[in-house]
């Protein structure tokens, strides 16, 4: 599905990733779990070819590919129902479904406001409801849980799990519980590598 | 009072002042020939506005200019895409935009004179004017593209057709539309005059031309105000045309 191998990026002077080398099958899930600025989320900005690395290779066989960012990355001029649906058609007629989605995220009553009317936590759920409605074959998630309460943190971990259930998962976190939650498989930063 | 008649009425009320102001200017000067009052200059325009020479003259005119102003926004538009893309295009079109910007109208409207023959230097010059205004106004609504929403679009691999309706497009048209607001104006000014230069027939410029040569002042006015009119009027529905139906989204 997801094939790092040997994987070297540098920042000018700074080694970020050092023959980095990872593999996720379909529907494994892995979390990244490391300090900041250890280099988690320039590893999910490669493995979604975002950005080339120095040395390595990197291929990716899935079809459906859905991320959720650290920033929500919602179009400023469309509503949160228009948000989703963007992902899904340029057409009218899959807004239900766009809905439907933001309906799973607790989000109903806000499919009609613009990202710049919603909290932080909301737009983040937006992007979570976006990222879900493809049916992602592989979902990439960098932090997505932040700005939300305990009680909405845990219901959102529990959408998140369910719907993705049949997705490979790559995700970046500082929480053993979210690891826990979706089920990965943990691979912590140690030595300069991830482990 | 809602806002929008209360800013019809300021206009109004500025309007009416200025007109107030001219009338009162011309009856201080008290000579048609050096200042007609917008009264005359109205009555002189209704009667043009009688005669089918009149909308013959428009209609060629507009054609000639609005057909400049068309071909060089969207050449200018595709220009715009192409040097931001390469920068080798950029680094070859931006000193030739530049000098175009800095060169004085009447050298270009002498030169197009000799390159291409009257009829078709109203066109050329229109074209030259609204060519850099759009071309820097798109370059820059291009460069002000969210970074993040791209990637978002590479990610999700969403179809170049839906990118550039829901991601470029909502992203460059307030830049396109300030480009159109200022190329129009600009284009058809610097059109009329190319027409006055070079008087082709069935033209505003040519009959503002014979109007200065045989002194007749209050037509002079009466044709200048039908520049802008029509240059307003064109305006609106340009603009209107790029805010889409609903005015506010793409």
């Amino acid at each position: 599905m997801l094939e790092l191998q040997n994987v070297s990026l540098r920042y000018g002077d700074r080694q970020v990733l050092d023959g980095c080398s990872l593999r996720l099958e379909a529907g494994e899930r892995l979390a990244l779990m490391g300090p900041s600025g250890c280099g988690k989320t320039t590893l999910l900005r490669v493995a979604l070819s975002l950005q080339s690395p120095d040395s390595g290779t990197v291929s990716c066989a899935a079809r459906r590919i859905a991320a959720v960012f650290q920033e929500p990355r919602l179009l400023p001029w469309r509503t949160a129902e228009e948000n989703v649906n963007l992902v899904l058609s340029d057409r009218e007629d899959t807004m239900p479904e766009a809905l439907a989605w933001l309906r799973k995220l607790e989000l109903e009553d806000a499919r009609g406001l613009c990202p710049a009317e919603l909290s932080g936590g909301m737009q983040q759920r937006v992007s979570i409801a976006r990222a879900l409605a493809v049916k992602p074959e592989l979902l990439v998630l960098d932090e997505p849980f932040k700005a939300m309460d305990d009680a909405l943190h845990e219901r959102v971990l529990q959408t998140v799990a369910v719907s993705s259930k049949n997705a490979a998962l790559l995700l970046v976190t500082h929480s053993e519980e979210e690891a826990r939650a979706l089920s990965c498989r943990v691979l912590r930063w140690q030595d300069g590598r991830f482990a | 009072m809602s806002p929008a008649v209360r800013k019809l009425f300021r206009t109004l009320a500025v309007l009416l002042f200025w007109l107030l102001v001219w009338q009162f200017a011309a009856l201080r000067v008290g000579q048609e020939l050096l200042l007609p009052s917008p009264v005359q200059v109205a009555r002189a325009l209704y009667a043009l506005s009688r005669t089918a020479e009149f909308w013959l003259t428009v209609g060629q005119s507009l054609l000639r200019v609005l057909s400049g102003i068309v071909l060089a926004a969207l050449f200018g538009v595709l220009l715009a895409f192409l040097t931001h893309k390469s920068p080798l295009a950029s680094a070859l079109f931006s000193p030739l935009m530049t000098l175009v910007k800095s060169t004085p109208v009447a050298s270009f409207i002498i030169l197009a004179l000799v390159w291409l023959g009257r009829g078709a230097v109203p066109l050329f010059i229109a074209a030259l004017m609204v060519l850099p205004v759009v071309w820097s106004n798109m370059s820059a609504g291009l460069r002000g593209i969210d970074p993040q929403l791209l990637e978002l679009s590479r990610v999700y691999r969403l179809p170049k057709a839906r990118v550039l309706r829901r991601v470029v497009w909502p992203s460059v048209r307030p830049h396109l539309r300030s480009a159109l607001r200022s190329a129009l104006g600009l284009g058809w000014k610097a059109g009329i005059a190319a027409e006055v230069l070079t008087v082709p027939p069935y033209s505003i410029g040519k009959r503002i031309f014979e109007a200065k040569l045989y002194l007749e002042t209050t037509e002079l006015f009466a044709w200048t105000a039908a520049v802008i009119l029509l240059s307003l009027t064109i305006e609106r529905l340009l603009l209107r045309a790029v805010d889409g139906k609903d005015g506010t989204h793409a």
